[in-house]
């Protein structure tokens, strides 16, 4: 679950992260009122999308008229597909240099890592990797003071600015374990006069985790069918064809996707209803894409902890409740196989024995 | 030989009393697995197809000595009982469990290394050494021995694969999961190592998907270490960029773990790439006869 700015950026507070003085505002009145207190601001709109700045939805602005003004115009605009719903009101810094700092989870590693760059400001993919200082972290060790000094020195930070680029660094690195985070990322952190301070920040939480991270705001950027198959347990990618895909295993799922796509389909999803979900659980997943009225539906299942007669028994179920009007191109195979096949029979849908045989139909039902 | 698990393995099974733990107990059972013990807290002393369970897994060891476990346990307590299980000797410990934290796998990954045991997962099908034994929750009737050791990060991807090798005469040595989420124990590397020494392996199949690096740093593996020939199917060649396909690992973020670049690195070092997965079998032949 990625945070919105604000939202990273009460976290960075809460472990005393140092930041520049801000508000959040919904209206231009009260980015006016912010502005009146704090003096010369900078305004930005939350969004979850990169490249806010270029969109125009950052803006610097004084005296706080023309902070209400900038803050009208943000407050209407869409960046990356997505309304700004607020702003946030910020004072506005002196920038001597940029930084940058994250904290993310390598899976080649299998352990959270650190990147570190005296090239802050731009997006990290674009700084050469030798200005970038990557520390992989022992997590029955943490993140301790050693560490921060080990990186600073790679940097070429030294004195008072090393202490606090290293305070910082553990205080982020509390936050990352504390929130289940993964990713934390400070760009820029920036060296203002004497000080070190996070003008933006980048936090996204492990969904996964989200069980044990109640208190955080909750953020939604998954459309609403995707939203409701979440809520069952599903995995739901929409996508933008018209044959409506179901299939046990995300490999599986994505393997189907790649065989209807060599075969000329368009599929309309991806949806890995495996895991060993149940008869109800199928069921509403055959609901939910039959809500999408697609041209065709495809069900691919291996059965491993998915069993084949619970798969048969949801859809007989679904067909009777509801009924079914569009063509099904059933594979059916692996645990319980015998005991779906009689299930679907009785349903009068045959299953298809291979993969391919399968896609190629629905591919050609989707076309005719 | 086969590899990480044979027919002397005696498995324990963590949450055997639930419904997964039980139905696969069972067919693990079917399937000939050595299962000594199963461990459900507060259900000690009951009996599971005929496993005794214990409250802990230090009472299972005490009194059956097993040296793997599988864990059937909800994603929320997996940590607590796959460092039980590591803290009571195990040296593979597999959770099949979908959805652990990614700090709980670093955790629990991190202190298997210190130990010297390998976690197979998290969010696995598990592990087979095909006649031998079966952890996991693969179906029983493909997996037959033979020469072609299968290396997979999907599940069901990998028991078409493999029921697609079995229909065209191919068994299997060993077939390993990695599992699907950011962080696993076992990479492709670890698991090409052990099938380049195995004297049962005389072909080597990976199952990869978009996502990451494993693929990448197969090949840079396989180009250096790897004398036996080496095929592969990649999964999501349809996928959209910066969606997650099902698995935590299957996003392709920021241009990386892309399809292209990872048929392109696996190419350059002479691995073969089956467009589909019937086609898997087809380029065994032509390797195997």
């Amino acid at each position: 679950m990625k945070l919105f700015e604000y939202m990273g950026k009460d976290l960075f507070r809460e472990h005393g992260i140092p930041l520049p003085e801000g508000r959040v505002a919904t209206t231009p009145e009260e980015v006016q009122g912010a502005a009146a207190e704090i003096g010369p601001v900078v305004i930005k709109s939350q969004v979850l999308a990169g490249k806010r700045g270029k969109a125009g939805g950052i803006s610097f602005a004084d005296p706080p008229e023309e902070a209400r003004e900038e803050a009208e115009r943000i407050l209407q605009m869409e960046i990356g597909g997505y309304p700004v719903e607020c702003v946030l009101v910020e004072s506005k810094i002196q920038i001597d240099r940029e930084y940058y700092l994250s904290i993310t989870i390598d899976g080649a590693l299998r352990s959270p890592v650190v990147l570190a760059s005296l090239e802050g400001g731009m997006d990290i993919e674009e700084v050469p990797e030798e200005l970038i200082v990557k520390y992989p972290l022992d997590v029955s060790i943490g993140l301790k003071p050693f560490a921060a000094r080990e990186i600073c020195r790679r940097l070429g930070l030294k004195g008072t600015e090393a202490k606090e680029f290293g305070a910082i660094l553990v205080k982020l690195y509390r936050l990352f374990c504390a929130r289940d985070a993964e990713l934390v990322e400070i760009n820029p952190l920036v060296v203002s006069g004497d000080r070190l301070l996070a003008a933006d920040a980048k936090v996204t939480i492990d969904d996964d985790a989200l069980f044990r991270q109640k208190d955080l705001p909750v953020v939604e950027e998954r459309t609403d069918l995707e939203k409701k198959a979440n809520e069952l347990g599903l995995a739901y990618v929409e996508l933008e064809g018209d044959i409506a895909v179901m299939a046990n295993g995300a490999g599986m799922a994505m393997a189907t996707l790649d065989m209807i796509d060599y075969y000329g389909g368009k599929p309309a999803n991806f949806l890995d209803a495996g895991g060993g979900a149940g008869v109800e659980q199928t069921a509403r997943a055959l609901e939910l894409l039959l809500a999408t009225e697609p041209r065709v539906i495809m069900i691919n299942i291996f059965g491993g902890i998915t069993r084949c007669d619970d798969v048969a028994n949801a859809f007989a179920t679904v067909k009777k409740e509801k009924g079914i009007d569009m063509p099904v191109v059933f594979r059916l195979v692996g645990t319980n196989e015998e005991e779906g096949r009689k299930i679907l029979e009785e349903t009068g849908v045959d299953a298809y024995p291979t993969m391919q045989e399968s896609a190629q139909k629905a591919a050609e039902l989707a076309s005719s | 030989m086969a590899i990480f698990i044979d027919e002397k393995t005696r498995v324990m099974v963590q949450g055997i009393t639930g419904n997964q733990g039980s139905f696969h107990t069972r067919q693990m059972l079917a399937y000939g697995t050595n299962i000594v013990a199963g461990v459900s807290p507060g259900k000690g002393g009951q009996e599971v197809e005929g496993v005794p369970v214990y409250d802990t897994a230090e009472a299972a060891c005490e009194e059956q000595k097993p040296d793997a476990s599988v864990l059937f346990v909800p994603a929320a307590f997996a940590l607590d009982g796959a460092l039980e299980a590591l803290n009571a000797g195990m040296k593979v410990i597999t959770p099949i469990t979908e959805g652990i934290p990614v700090q709980d796998a670093a955790h629990l990954i991190t202190n298997a290394r210190t130990r010297g045991a390998v976690v197979v997962g998290p969010n696995t099908f598990g592990i087979v050494s095909s006649g031998k034994c079966k952890i996991g929750i693969m179906p029983n009737q493909f997996y037959v021995p033979g020469p072609v050791g299968v290396v997979a990060r999907s599940g069901t991807l990998s028991y078409e694969i493999v029921a697609n090798l079995k229909d065209a005469g191919y068994g299997t040595s060993t077939v390993v999961g990695l599992g699907g989420d950011r962080i696993v124990g076992l990479d492709f590397v670890d698991v090409l190592a052990q099938f380049e020494a195995d004297g049962e392996t005389e072909l080597i199949v990976m199952v990869g998907e978009i996502g990451g690096t494993a693929e990448e740093e197969a090949a840079r593996y396989i180009e250096k270490h790897v004398s036996k020939p080496v095929l592969a199917y990649l999964a999501g060649k349809s996928a959209p960029p910066g969606k997650r396909m099902g698995h935590a690992g299957a996003i392709i973020e920021r241009g990386k773990g892309t399809f292209q670049a990872k048929v392109e690195a696996l190419e350059a070092v002479g691995v073969k790439v089956a467009e589909l997965p019937f086609q898997v079998p087809q380029l065994a032949k032509e390797i195997l006869g």
